[in-house]
């Protein structure tokens, strides 16, 4: 109402003017009806009214309200003082909008991926479950014989569903290619126990989760609509899956991404392994999702489970794979525990970014404020408050920092557009984050903050000054008082350690990803391209089949022109880590009981080591002519020779693997499998042994290798119309994906770093070149009296680098505090690196003295009689 | 005829809101017969000035107590007139009632001092 009021009061003050007229009429004709002249009726009239611009004064006041009208004022003031000087507000604006932009964008991503709860009932119930295996991992994947006696024995939970990976080829239809898709095999009650119902169709039964039942699945809303046109009439229609009939049962919602979002097919995991296997206690291969019953916390969850875990080890004392307790954790913590750290530490640096926006934007003020002292002192001297100066302070920065805010809300949009598209991991939070309420109220309070920062810190150094100095400071004589000046280098120097922390995280993380990108995997990885081929269901059940495909794929690859060598192994270094299998060693004496070794199983043909250029070391390759049952050599890498045969030679000796014997006829170099690790040991035996069904074709070639993925995915289809081939990525290529991590924080990072070093260095040039302008007439005088221009230029450089320097060592102490929380990013790297130290100084030093420069030449060129002429 | 140095005429506070309330029963006014209404009616003793009267106009309509229209006086001029709006009539009540106990409550502490004199 009194807004309204606030609003209309111009209105309500004519028509109260015509009221007051009306009744000046009224009474002077009464007044003449009683007999008055004319006038005198007129001014008796106006007496009986009394003072007409006291009522409407009155009024006026009554539809006030005072501090809005203050307010207003203030607001119009300072829209003025900006408007009138283009060249302070133009880049005040635009530093608010970087360290806006980038903080709103951070804090988007943060908020959608790790604050906001899952999208499932009752979230905070639900719980990821591992077999707390000590030896190998405290979070071990579950075998599923372990699952089976956890579901029927524990009291904590409601329900318990296992899932696991699973692949499909979707073969051709109408036309279509075939199509290799990720999906996952659960049991039944997985989507009751997340609490989620398919948008179409139903959830799978109980009878249908089991080994021989009616093959069943569901789709992913995408797949719906890429492959089926999202034509409801999908349910209950059979597509072949892996050469087999399944019945489409539903349709998931479009939200739905569990476990990531680059599940496509969901599908009933007794009935997509193979019964024994789901028995066996010691292959730890799936994850389990939990839901805790009301009022059971995590911990009991958790010694339940461990007890009965335990249970099952002392009943399988043979097997050195069983664990003998559980362990768990929150979903949503395990959804993003990999995420969690690197997006703090973003957001922290972000966060930086903005406090050292604030300052430049302090800085300003305060330049201003130390220009208009004259007119403040004038104000003061008036009568006008202090606080009202602050206030009026505070309203400009408010206005700055409102146009900043919005423009950085417009940069922040973008940026997380960008963000979302770049994210190569499956991960479904990355695809849901949006700007929603919760980003606005987030960016409105920034901007809050940043004005009141901004401006309260520029108004502490006037609010300090003494009216009388003031006015004789403001004479032409005079350059700024010290008490200012010492301010604003402050300000400068907390600026430039704030930089040289974001320069120093940066310099890290940048070192860190060098390293991890240019570590030496043991092999090449220039000009080799990598597929990936899956042999699955019908008449590929057969190994020989399997095995005469992969002979003749190979032969065929071979003679395309242009290609200098192709092989065929499970996977390629750097990809991750490919698993690992028990083995013994026939002449060593045997292992004591419960006690077990292992390594990495790798299926391998010969010219897999020739294509990657792994050096043969001793010995011999496989010989590619044995094959399936005849197969019985082994090759392996100098690592495991290195610690499993320290003192002999282990040519000639022979493996237990798989429950059959193999001669060890040849070592190889060392590769990594995963980038951030150390050489581990593998025993390679020949995929031509035909015990595996999925292959990785590798080819080399001179020239440039991705010409030749047509060709050889033409080969493929030659062979088998409905086989697809996925992953084709050359090496370097699946190296940037497995490192999309790291080098998406560390561009970021040293992103905002530069821009903060860009902030921080036109901080120090504006304070300077401010400084420089105030003082024109004082060098002037030194020059008059004899100064030399070598020793001016000299103590404006130095005036300048006081405070960068200052600022140097504030920010390297902070460093060493800061590299703390980025310690566990870093690969290869101390946190203390002296090299990127040095060189961060190094860096800043000199953009500081190019920051410096400028103004300091300019003072030493001044002429001193123009300077002494100058107001 | 010298109401304005009469030194008692001075309204209560309060109370100017409540008798443009009880003036406007008879029906619409605008400013200047409320004002020689409520004069009338009080013998001369009180006077409304018009200071007051316009400033408490505007804050009755603010509250809705009274809606005002501008139409033709009785002597065919221009003028705006108030109405008394159903909410205003209550809150007449109110205050009228509030009033009389105010009244009742004073009389009753000035009847007992002046028996003992």
């Amino acid at each position: 109402m009194s807004w309204l009021r606030f609003v209309h009061r111009k209105h309500s003050d004519v028509e109260l003017q015509d009221e007051i007229e009306a009744f000046l009429t009224e009474e002077t004709a009464d007044n003449m009806a009683r007999g008055m002249m004319p006038d005198e009726a007129r001014r008796q009239a106006g007496i009986k009214l009394g003072n007409a611009q006291r009522v409407r004064e009155q009024l006026w006041r009554q539809n006030s309200v005072a501090a809005l009208e203050t307010a207003w004022c203030d607001l119009k003031y300072a829209i003025r003082t900006l408007m009138r000087t283009p060249g302070f507000t133009a880049p005040a604006i635009l530093v608010m909008a970087l360290g806006i932009g980038a903080n709103v964008a951070l804090f988007t991503v943060v908020w959608n991926v790790l604050l906001k709860p899952l999208p499932f009932e009752d979230p905070n119930r639900l719980v990821v479950i591992y077999e707390n295996s000590n030896d190998q991992s405290l979070m071990n994947s579950v075998a599923p014989g372990m699952y089976a006696v956890w579901a029927k024995q524990n009291h904590s939970f409601t329900s318990l569903a296992m899932l696991g990976g699973a692949q499909f080829n979707l073969s051709t239809e109408g036309g279509e290619l075939p199509e290799m898709l990720d999906g996952t095999a659960c049991t039944a009650n997985l989507l009751p126990t997340l609490g989620v119902q398919p948008a179409l169709g139903r959830n799978f039964t109980e009878g249908e989760d089991q080994h021989g039942s009616n093959r069943v699945v569901l789709l992913s809303w995408s797949l719906w609509k890429r492959r089926f046109g999202g034509d409801p009439a999908i349910v209950s229609r059979t597509i072949r899956l892996n050469t087999l009939p399944y019945t489409v049962i539903g349709v998931m919602p479009q939200w739905f991404a569990f476990p990531d979002s680059g599940t496509q097919l969901w599908t009933p995991v007794y009935d997509y392994f193979p019964a024994a296997y789901m028995t066996a206690v010691g292959n730890h291969q799936f994850e389990i999702i939990g839901r805790l019953k009301p009022g059971v916390t995590d911990e009991q969850g958790r010694a339940d489970l461990s007890v009965i875990t335990l249970h099952v080890h002392d009943a399988n004392l043979n097997n050195p794979f069983v664990s003998k307790a559980a362990n768990t954790q929150p979903l949503l913590n395990d959804m993003v525990g990999d995420v969690k750290r690197p997006l703090y530490a973003l957001l922290a640096a972000s966060g930086c970014v903005l406090l050292i926006a604030c300052l430049n934007v302090a800085n300003l003020l305060v330049a201003r404020a130390a220009a208009r002292r004259k007119e403040l002192a004038i104000r003061a001297a008036l009568g006008g408050g202090r606080l009202r100066a602050a206030a009026r302070t505070v309203t400009e920065s408010l206005l700055l920092t409102a146009a900043g805010g919005t423009a950085g809300l417009g940069m922040a949009y973008g940026l997380v557009q960008w963000l979302g598209h770049l994210t190569f991991q499956n991960f479904g939070r990355f695809e849901s984050i949006q700007v929603d309420g919760a980003v606005a109220a987030f960016t409105v309070a920034l901007v809050v903050l940043c004005a009141l920062f901004a401006g309260l810190f520029a108004s502490a150094s006037t609010i300090g000054s003494q009216l009388s100095t003031a006015l004789q400071d403001a004479s032409r004589m005079a350059s700024a008082g010290q008490g200012r000046t010492r301010l604003r280098r402050s300000l400068l120097a907390a600026e430039v350690g704030l930089t040289v922390v974001l320069l120093v995280v940066a310099g890290l993380l940048l070192k860190s990803y060098l390293q991890l990108r240019y570590s030496d995997l043991g092999c090449t990885t220039k000009n080799v391209m990598t597929m990936r081929i899956n042999l699955f269901g019908g008449s590929y059940n057969d190994p020989a089949r399997r095995v005469n495909f992969f002979a003749e794929l190979l032969e065929r690859v071979r003679a395309l022109p242009g290609l200098e060598a192709a092989g065929l192994a499970r996977t390629v270094p750097g990809s991750g880590y490919p698993g690992d299998d028990a083995f013994t060693i026939i002449e060593h004496p045997p292992l004591p009981k419960g006690t077990t070794q292992y390594a990495i199983n790798f299926d391998a043909e010969p010219g897999y080591f020739q294509t990657m250029g792994i050096p043969m070391l001793r010995g011999r390759l496989f010989d590619a002519g044995q094959r399936l049952e005849a197969a019985n050599e082994t090759v392996i890498n100098a690592a495991f020779a290195r610690q499993y045969f320290p003192n002999e030679d282990p040519i000639g000796k022979h493996l237990r693997y798989e429950n059959k014997n193999w001669e060890i006829i040849g070592i190889v170099g060392d590769t990594r499998s995963e980038l951030y690790q150390d050489p581990k040991p593998i025993q390679y035996y020949p995929i031509f042994a035909g015990t595996g069904n999925s292959g990785m074709l590798v080819i080399r070639s001179g020239r440039d290798v991705e010409q030749l993925a047509l060709p050889v995915q033409r080969v493929v289809q030659e062979l088998d119309r409905d086989l697809p081939v996925y992953n084709v990525l050359t090496v370097d290529q699946l190296l940037g994906r497995v490192t999309f991590d790291a080098s998406f924080n560390t561009t970021l990072l040293s992103g905002f770093a530069v821009l903060s070093l860009a902030l921080a260095a036109a901080g120090i040039f504006g304070v300077l070149s401010y400084m420089v302008a105030q003082r024109t007439q004082e060098i002037g005088i030194r020059m008059a009296l004899g100064a030399q221009r070598n020793r001016v230029l000299k103590q404006v450089l130095l005036d300048g680098l006081k405070p960068a320097l200052a600022g140097l060592a504030l920010g390297l102490a902070g460093s060493v505090g800061a590299v703390r929380l980025v310690r566990s990013m870093l690969y290869a790297t101390r946190p203390l690196d002296p090299a990127v130290f040095a060189l961060v100084s190094v860096v800043l030093l000199a953009v500081a003295v190019l920051a410096c420069l400028a103004p300091a030449w300019r003072a030493s060129r001044l002429d001193p009689m123009k300077a002494l002429r100058t107001d | 005829m010298a109401k304005s140095n009469q030194p008692d005429c001075e309204m209560l506070k309060g109370t100017l809101d409540m008798m443009i309330l009880r003036t406007l029963i008879g029906g619409d006014a605008h400013g200047h017969t409320i004002a020689k209404v409520i004069e009338h009616t009080s013998e001369d003793v009180l006077e409304v000035e018009q200071g007051s009267l316009y400033p408490a106009l505007h804050r009755l309509e603010d509250r809705r107590w009274v809606s005002s229209y501008w139409g033709a006086s009785e002597n065919n001029r221009k003028a705006k007139f108030y109405r008394l709006t159903a909410e205003g009539r209550k809150q007449l009540v109110r205050e009228t009632s509030r009033w009389r106990q105010m009244t009742r409550a004073i009389g009753l502490v000035m009847g007992e001092e002046g028996g003992v004199q």
